[in-house]
């Protein structure tokens, strides 16, 4: 069982063959994104929406993840789902290109600009890192609303994507999108690309001096992180047919990262995990307005004082009591 | 056959000259120790050779072709593989991890076919650790390499540290103080290691502060002092050498006191 379960948190142990790693892996989480969710919430446009929201922002934090696992903490997935909103936004309301060679389209320009900015930028560590590339939020920002022929830089009237009219088609577009995003990079996780992250993450030098080529794997983790942020940015801008400058800020960027650290750093689930216990949570808390945010601190430090490694560390624990329990 | 070749090398940092003007060669095959006294500029030479820092002049060849100006990791595709002071290797993985994954260069798969695990990926796993389980067994650490490597005793981890540096399948092997605070009885096991790696067909450039082992194990020895090589020559003709007793014992009114 308790092999099973560090397969599902995409901890695979090594012995196991390749796709039934792959099944442990992706099927419950399939389980509960095509079964579980539409069945509860079929009737209930309104959460639905909550749901389809939740997939499609898993899906931007599983790319922060992976800077994450190459050691760095990021802080410009918002500014790569605004650039991703943007080309999308403009193709479509523009040239009319079809919302399917839109999301393309988002991902291969904010790759292409996060390998631009982040070859010199990932020299950085720690904490220096994480400041530039907050800026960098704040710059894409600032560049969308001064952008000449923009007019202040609001998009509206996007069309919405062909053949999803409904909530429900949009939530299960959305929960495909995920489980794809899931299973990529899972996949680097687990293969040998993953075992040389963690080795950059852990001694940068010592990678080194073994002939990786440090400053190449870094780039290429963060234009794939750069693309699911661009693909996220291309949905919501489909997704809520307007998109603007502000759309996505500096505490968007944060929120980012943090569903990441609650959800745990060490599995590939963690993301999914925290950005959709932070979501709900959200909502839950939206009836008690003034409060919210004050709630959603607390319960922010409550997490990462009793759950340092993050929610999905409870799993082998509870597992493991319950394990006991019954033998 | 010369395979290394240090021409003239230099670096300066703002007014101090920690490395000035040094040149040796290294040939095929043989354990070369660089020696002197702290701080004599024995870690920068060692990190210019590594490429982890630039010369400031002069410039290193290996096997007749310029390698200073390259990146670490191009250096390490060339041949030449370091090994760190202390206990660097990978924490958070195990012994058998951290030599698998040291493997990178020996890769022959393509990342596409990494990514969806194909037959050539998947022979690179195997081969690798094999070859890890290998350098493990060779350097008596066959029976930890399943322990984390933060829970490893100490003891291990500069032996873990070579083992990962072999498992780059170096030419040229640079040791930094590999016998550095060892026991007399750890310094044997690690003496006897080091001319294992040599048998390996691995030629070893070592640097060391500690004179004992070094006159052991050396085929030729390079001594500086304030960034100036001072003497080279074998063992015994160094230990003779009238400059090198001085470096080492002689004016040094810390090491002897007035």
């Amino acid at each position: 069982m308790a092999a099973s379960l560090d397969a599902i948190a995409g901890r695979a142990p090594e012995r196991m063959g390749g796709v039934s790693r792959v099944l442990l892996t992706l099927l419950p989480l399939a389980a509960v994104l095509y079964g579980l969710i539409p069945v509860l919430f079929a009737g209930q446009p309104y959460w639905l929406n909550v749901m389809t929201n939740g997939a499609v922002l898993s899906f931007a934090s599983l790319g922060v993840w992976l800077t994450f696992a190459i050691g760095r903490v990021n802080i410009a997935q918002g500014a790569f789902a605004l650039l991703g909103g943007y080309v999308t936004a403009l193709l479509s309301t523009l040239y009319g290109v079809s919302f399917w060679l839109c999301l393309p389209a988002s991902a291969l320009v904010a790759a292409l600009v996060g390998a631009a900015i982040g070859w010199p930028l990932l020299r950085l560590r720690g904490i220096y890192f994480a400041m530039v590339t907050l800026s960098l939020t704040e710059a894409m920002r600032l560049a969308f609303l001064n952008a000449p022929g923009l007019g202040g830089g609001g998009i509206l009237n996007i069309p919405r994507p062909a053949g999803l009219d409904t909530p429900l088609a949009f939530y299960l577009f959305a929960a495909t999108l995920l489980l794809a995003g899931y299973l990529l990079v899972w996949r680097l996780a687990t293969s040998r690309i993953g075992w040389v992250f963690r080795s950059m993450r852990q001694n940068e030098e010592l990678a080194l001096s073994i002939g990786i080529d440090v400053a190449r794997y870094r780039v290429v983790a963060f234009a794939i992180c750069s693309a699911m942020g661009g693909v996220a940015g291309g949905c919501f801008a489909s997704l809520q047919q307007n998109i603007y400058p502000a759309s996505y800020t500096v505490s968007d960027s944060i929120n980012f990262m943090l569903y990441c650290f609650l959800g745990g750093l060490d599995f590939v689930l963690g993301p999914i995990v925290g950005t959709f216990g932070l979501v709900i949570a959200f909502e839950l808390l939206r009836s008690i307005q003034e409060y919210q945010a004050l709630l959603y601190g607390i319960l922010m430090i409550v997490v990462m004082l009793f759950l340092p490694n993050g929610v999905i560390s409870l799993f082998p624990l509870l597992v493991r009591r319950f394990g006991r329990g019954a033998s | 056959m010369t395979l290394l070749s240090v021409e003239g090398l230099t670096r300066r940092f703002g007014g101090l000259v920690a490395v000035n003007d040094v040149s040796f060669t290294v040939s095929e095959g043989e354990i070369l120790s660089v020696i002197g006294p702290n701080g004599a500029g024995k870690s920068t030479l060692f990190k210019l050779i590594g490429s982890f820092l630039p010369p400031s002049a002069g410039r290193v060849l290996f096997e007749g072709a310029v390698v200073s100006g390259l990146k670490p990791n191009q250096v390490a595709r060339k041949g030449i593989v370091r090994t760190f002071q202390e206990t660097t290797v990978f924490k958070e993985m195990t012994a058998l991890q951290n030599v698998v994954v040291a493997h990178q260069l020996g890769v022959t798969a393509s990342p596409l076919g990494t990514f969806f695990s194909s037959a050539a990926a998947r022979a690179d796993e195997r081969r690798f650790r094999d070859s890890a389980a290998e350098i493990l067994d060779y350097l008596g650490l066959g029976h930890v390499k399943d322990v984390e490597a933060r829970n490893l005793p100490h003891g291990y981890l500069r032996a873990l540290g070579i083992a990962i540096a072999l498992a780059a399948r170096p030419r040229l092997l640079l040791l930094d103080e590999p016998f550095a605070g060892m026991n007399p009885e750890e310094t044997d096991r690690a003496v006897a290691m080091v001319e294992g790696i040599r048998k390996r067909g691995v030629t070893v450039l070592l640097v060391e502060h500690d004179m004992r082992a070094v006159m052991r194990i050396s085929d030729r020895i390079v001594v500086i002092s304030f960034g100036s090589k001072i003497a080279e020559g074998s063992p015994e003709a160094v230990r003779a050498d009238p400059a090198v007793v001085e470096a080492y014992l002689g004016k040094d009114d810390e090491t002897i006191g007035h």
